[in-house]
C-alpha cells in the first residue's frame, strides 16, 4: 500500500493458530489491536506445536525434541493472548468474499467482516501416488506425525515412512524414540543431491545439524535408511489392508512386510482461502508448485490482506514465527498504526527461504518417477480415479481436466492428488508442468453440511 | 482383537465405552473416534469407488478419508472428533448411500 489507511480501529482477522498466527496476534495485541483468530483446531498450535488433548502427560521435551522451548514459548505466548482476542477455535473458514470470511463451527455459521485479513493457513502433506496407496494403512506422513504426538499411538506395527524431505528423518526418530518399530525409511532422492545442497542448507546450521543427528540416530537404532529409492507398488488386501511394501533401490528390487506406510515428500501450502480472497499466484520452479505472490513483508496481491507461515510458501516452523511477527507489524504500518523496523525480520525470512530452497534441492519432488507411473495406479484416493484416466483425458489444463476426470473434485479438493495429476498430466501431453496450471480453490474449502451453504450462501 | 494403531504411552486415562455398528468398543477419555475405532479394528469405512476398506489418510481434517455417522445421520470426521462415552456410531451412511454431496 502506498499511503497508510487509517483507521482507527481496524478489524483484523487471523485465520490460523499455528507459529505464524500467533506469533502475529501477539505483535497485533502489543499495539492495542483485538483480532479476531479462527482457528480449525480444537487447541493452538497448528500441526507443528500441536498440543495433545487435555489430560495427556507427556512432557514437552517428548512431544516436541529439540523444539520444545520453542513449542512452550509458542503455547504460553498464546495461553496470555486469550483474553485479549476474539479466539474461535474448532471454527472452519469456508469462503471469503467481498470483505467477509464465513465461518461455519459445529453447524453454527457466521460471517464477518474485516479491515484487514492475515491468513496463516499452513500446510498439509504433498504425496506422490504408489500402485496400492488406497489401502488402509496407507497414511501421510504428517498423519504419522499427528498420531503420535496428539494420541500417543503409532500407525501400526511395523511402518515404513517413504517420500523425501526432512519430515521424513523426523518423524521416523520420533516413533523409534516413542517406541514403535519402524522397518525402513525409503527416501525417493538420491543422496547426491544432499552434498550439492550444502552450501544453502548452510544458511541454517542449527537445523543441518540437527537433521544429520536424526539420520544417524535412526541408522544406529538399528532402522533401514535407503536413498534413492523408487517405490513400486504397496502390496495388500481389500479387506485388511497393506501387507508389504515393494521398491527399487540400487538396481534391486526389494520386499518389506509392513502393516502400515507413512508417505509424503514434504509440503504443499494450504492455499485456498488465499485464491478465494482473489490473491494473484506465480509458479514456483523449484518446488513445481504455484504459490500466492507475496512481498518481503507479507503483504498479498490484494490490499489488505497478509500471508505468514507455511500457508505462503514452505519454509518451515521457525520461519513461520518471524513472518507472521512480520505480517503483522506490516499490517499496523499499513494501517497507520506502528511503524517498527522490520529489517532484521526480513533477513531472517529471506534466510530461511534460502535454507528451503536448499531442502527442495536436496529431497526433490521426484515428478520424473509420477510421470513414469502405470496406468492403473490410482491417481485420486477418494473417487478411484487412475493414471491412465488422467492421461486419456480430453485436456491440456488442470480445471479442464478436473471436469472431465472428476481429479480434484472429490472428498480431499484436490488436495492430495492435485500435484501429482498436474505432473502425470504435463508429461503426456509433452508440456511444462506450469502450463497445466493449478486447480483453482472452491467455496467451501472443505465440505460442510448442505444445509449449512443453502442457508447462508 | 488386534487393531491396527498401537498405543505407545498415555495408556492410564479413564475408560470410555463407544457402540461401532452395534458392537461395543473400549476407548480412552481423550481418544479421537479414529483412535478409538482403529485401536479394536483394523478400518473406518469401505471405499465408494473401489472393494478396499479405509482406514483414514491425513488425520488433520482435510481429506476427508475417515467420515463416519452418527445414529441420526450426522456425519463426522473421526479424525478430529474426540469419542464420548456412550457414542453409536455407524460406518456406512445410514439411509442414503448415494448421491453423497458433503
Amino acid at each position: 500500500m502506498a499511503e497508510p489507511r487509517v483507521i482507527a480501529e481496524p478489524r483484523v482477522i487471523i485465520v490460523g493458530a499455528g507459529p505464524a498466527g500467533v506469533r502475529a496476534a501477539e505483535v497485533l495485541v502489543a499495539s492495542g489491536v483485538r483480532p479476531v483468530v479462527i482457528d480449525e483446531g480444537r487447541r493452538d498450535g497448528g500441526q507443528i506445536y500441536r498440543r495433545q488433548p487435555e489430560g495427556f502427560t507427556r512432557g514437552y521435551d517428548s512431544l516436541y525434541g529439540t523444539e520444545a522451548d520453542r513449542a512452550l514459548s509458542l503455547h504460553e505466548t498464546f495461553d496470555g493472548l486469550k483474553d485479549k482476542i476474539d479466539y474461535r477455535p474448532d471454527t472452519l473458514v469456508w469462503n471469503i468474499s467481498q470483505g467477509r470470511v464465513w465461518t461455519n463451527a459445529n453447524g453454527r455459521v457466521d460471517d464477518l467482516e474485516y479491515d484487514a485479513l492475515l491468513l496463516c493457513t499452513g500446510a498439509t502433506d504433498r504425496v506422490m501416488p504408489v500402485k496400492g496407496w488406497q489401502y488402509a494403512g496407507v497414511f501421510s506422513l504428517g498423519a504419522s506425525q499427528v498420531a503420535l504426538k496428539s494420541q500417543a499411538v503409532s500407525i501400526g506395527r511395523r511402518v515404513v515412512f517413504m517420500g523425501s524431505g526432512p519430515l521424513l528423518y523426523l518423524v521416523a526418530s520420533q516413533y523409534v524414540k516413542a517406541g514403535a518399530n519402524v522397518v525402513a525409511v525409503l527416501d525417493t532422492a538420491p543422496f547426491f543431491a544432499r552434498i550439492k545442497a550444502l552450501p544453502k542448507l548452510l544458511a541454517e546450521p542449527g537445523v543441518l545439524w540437527n537433521g544429520i543427528m536424526l539420520t544417524r540416530m535412526l541408522q544406529k537404532s538399528g532402522v533401514r535408511v535407503m536413498t534413492g529409492v523408487k517405490p513400486l507398488e504397496i502390496l495388500g488386501e481389500p479387506e485388511t489392508g497393506v501387507s508389504s511394501l515393494q521398491f527399487e533401490a540400487g538396481g534391486k528390487v526389494h520386499e518389506i512386510a509392513c502393516d502400515a506406510v507413512a508417505m509424503g515428500h514434504h509440503l504443499r501450502p494450504e492455499t485456498q482461502l488465499a485464491d478465494l480472497a482473489r490473491c494473484a499466484f506465480r509458479f514456483d520452479a523449484v518446488t513445481r508448485q504455484w504459490l500466492p505472490v507475496v512481498d518481503a513483508d507479507g503483504r498479498s496481491s490484494v490490499d489488505g490482506v497478509y500471508l505468514a507461515g507455511d500457508g505462503a510458501r514452505i519454509l518451515g516452523a521457525r520461519s513461520a514465527e518471524a513472518s507472521g511477527q512480520l505480517a503483522a507489524m506490516t499490517l499496523l504500518s499499513d494501517f497507520g498504526i506502528a511503524a517498527s523496523d522490520r529489517w532484521a525480520l526480513r533477513q531472517a525470512v529471506a534466510n530461511y527461504a534460502r535454507f528451503a530452497t536448499g531442502l527442495a534441492e536436496a529431497f526433490p519432488w521426484p515428478h520424473e518417477q509420477i510421470a513414469d507411473l502405470a496406468d492403473d495406479v490410482v491417481l485420486c484416493r477418494c473417487e478411484g480415479v487412475t493414471v491412465g484416466e488422467m492421461r486419456r483425458v480430453d485436456a491440456r489444463e488442470a480445471n479442464r481436466a478436473k471436469a472431465f476426470n472428476r481429479v480434484g473434485m472429490g472428498r480431499c479438493q484436490g488436495r492430495y492428488c492435485g500435484l501429482a495429476g498436474a505432473e502425470v498430466l504435463a508429461a503426456a501431453r509433452d508440456l511444462p508442468v506450469e502450463a497445466i496450471g493449478r486447480l483453482r480453490g472452491q467455496a467451501p474449502v472443505k465440505p460442510i453440511s448442505v444445509g449449512v451453504a443453502e442457508d447462508e450462501a | 482383537m488386534n487393531g491396527r494403531f498401537t498405543r505407545l504411552a498415555e495408556t492410564d486415562r479413564p475408560k470410555v465405552n463407544i457402540i461401532v455398528d452395534g458392537q461395543p468398543v473400549q476407548a480412552m477419555a481423550g481418544d479421537t473416534l479414529m483412535v478409538a475405532m482403529l485401536s479394536s479394528g483394523t478400518s473406518l469405512r469401505s471405499a465408494e469407488f473401489g472393494p478396499e476398506k479405509r482406514a483414514g489418510f491425513c488425520l488433520m481434517g482435510a481429506c476427508q478419508d475417515c467420515w463416519v455417522w452418527t445414529a441420526d445421520g450426522g456425519r463426522l470426521r473421526a479424525c478430529s472428533t474426540p469419542v464420548e462415552n456412550g457414542q453409536q456410531i455407524s460406518t456406512s451412511q445410514p439411509e442414503v448411500t448415494w448421491p453423497n454431496h458433503g
